[in-house]
């Protein structure tokens, strides 16, 4: 376990000194809290659906949590271009050790960035409605932030090119993140938009979070508890089999 | 300490290093050569476990280095072609990830990184980011981490290239008393012949995937009538420069790679 846990610490460490990502990576969420939060909120009012930072706060956290954890794949490109992944290859620990100490680690900086967009979200003006809830929306956030990862790892495991990642990885991220409901309610949307959202487990994430956080879900809370959990698990396995057939 | 036995390795369609024996008993310093393309760097990868022999088999200390890699790779400290350290964290802090992947003991871990960062002269910097380093530093910060399990074999794949004079002799100064001190069996590669026939006590070179000559360098070059090791080494592998040869082995790779993730 000392070799998953180091590996979790060094992107941690990481992490914590590159402050100009941090402050970069924070602008998006922030961008779309202030001119969305505010530009719509007008008009959401008068479409009698109420406070709109109240509605958007939950999505810009996972905004903030699962554009970090997916970029946290090119972390396995760096590692491979600057020799790094092959220190860890020939330690005499398996490849699951390895995978499972970078997603963790990546995870665990998602959160902490999902968790600092969360307190800009309560300067902005956000209550939290239901504060028993709370450890909930954060379990919501720690389960995006593995899932997001995973999906890092995958994309991060076959493809060796570092220009094209972040290409795919916006093709993949974006249109899940436009689909969620993070940004406007799915009720009243054309047929094959709605089915779309449906279909995308980060809904069901962002719901559980929302839930939790201001007290309304548009699905039952376990079974976007079930749903998240359900394809966590399997992206985790998928990106630990992408990770395990990695050559240098 | 190290055994190779009739190892083959095939991308493809393209055999890269065709039934390669040889041994290294322990605690000798022995010097692989041959030019580029030649199954210098395959065989290494399948002697480092990071490549599996398509046939043959390869034991470091007793260990089948496919079918037991993990008890393999615990005997190798590895020093890589390329560089292999975590530029945003310390020295120490690099010496430290090593120790833990490696279940090296916490106690041990402080005295070793001391003892080590001492030996490569890089204790006064050790809580430097290693990216400010320059490539002579950190080529001597790999050797102190490679050497931070008491590794059995030191595995060194050009360790001197691009350093200058200054540095490759104290790289070399280094290896030698940790062989000696530590009683390391040391396998390295170089094109550096001068190194090769000042280092080594006993020598393989590789061409087209076979070994064209074993010995001590005083045996190869008298072997091969001689007066310096890089005239040997011309008169074994031709004077054609190999960048040809080595591109159709390098296509093959970057075919099976490109097929293996389609898959």
């Amino acid at each position: 376990m000392g070799a998953v846990w180091i590996l979790c610490l060094r992107q941690l460490k990481r992490y914590a000194r590159a402050r100009a990502r941090i402050l970069a990576s924070l602008g998006q969420p922030v961008l779309f809290l202030v001119a969305l939060g505010f530009g719509f909120a007008p008009v959401f009012k008068q479409a009698g659906r109420g406070d709109y930072i109240e509605y958007l706060a939950p999505g810009v956290v996972a905004m903030g949590i699962l554009f970090t954890a997916a970029f946290s794949g090119i972390e396995i490109i760096w590692d491979r271009q600057f020799g790094f992944l092959k220190e860890t290859l020939v330690a005499p620990i398996s490849r699951l050790q390895i995978v499972l100490g970078r997603t963790l680690g990546g995870a665990a900086v998602a959160l902490l960035q999902g968790v600092v967009v969360f307190g800009l979200c309560i300067l902005a003006g956000f209550r939290v409605q239901r504060p028993a809830l709370l450890p909930v929306a954060f379990a919501f956030m720690a389960l995006i932030s593995l899932a997001f990862t995973a999906v890092g790892t995958v994309i991060g495991s076959s493809l060796d090119d570092m220009q094209a990642l972040p290409l795919v990885m916006n093709l993949v991220v974006t249109p899940l993140f436009f689909l969620s409901s993070a940004i406007f309610p799915l009720e009243g949307l054309p047929r094959w938009l709605m089915l779309a959202s449906r279909l995308n487990p980060l809904t069901y994430g962002i719901d559980g979070l929302r839930g939790a956080l201001t007290g309304e879900f548009a699905t039952p809370l376990a079974l976007d508890a079930l749903i998240l959990g359900a394809v966590t698990v399997a992206l985790l396995a998928l990106g630990a089999w992408r990770f395990s057939r990695i050559e240098v | 300490m190290i055994e190779v036995r009739e190892l083959v390795k095939d991308f493809g369609g393209f055999r890269a290093v065709d039934g390669v024996s040889f041994a290294v008993p322990a605690g000798q310093i022995f010097g692989f050569l041959g030019p580029n393309g030649a199954g210098k760097t395959t065989t290494v990868k399948m002697l480092t476990t990071v490549l599996r022999p398509t046939s043959g088999t390869v034991l470091i200390d007793g260990h089948d280095a496919a079918r037991e890699p993990l008890a393999a790779r615990r005997c190798l400290g590895i020093v890589f072609q390329d560089p292999s350290v975590d530029n945003e964290l310390t020295a120490a802090e690099n010496l430290e990830v090593h120790g833990v992947l490696y279940g090296v003991p916490a106690a041990e871990r402080r005295r070793a990184c001391e003892e080590l960062l001492r030996f490569v002269e890089l204790w006064e910097r050790r809580d430097e980011i290693v990216k400010q380093f320059s490539g002579g530093m950190i080529r001597r910060l790999e050797l102190a981490r490679a050497l931070m399990h008491k590794p059995r074999i030191l595995f060194l794949d050009e360790p001197t290239v691009g350093l200058d004079p200054q540095t490759r002799s104290h790289i070399w100064a280094f290896v030698e008393r940790s062989a000696r001190e530590r009683a390391t069996t040391v396998f390295f590669t170089t094109h550096y012949m001068d190194e090769a026939e000042r280092v080594a006590q006993e020598l393989a070179v590789i061409d087209h995937g076979r070994i064209v000559a074993r010995g001590s360098p005083e045996a190869i070059k008298r072997q091969t009538k001689a007066a310096t090791l890089e005239e040997a080494f011309i008169a074994l592998t031709g004077h054609s420069i190999r960048d040809e040869d080595a591109s159709p082995a390098d296509q093959m790779r970057q075919m099976s790679k490109l097929w293996r993730g389609r898959r």
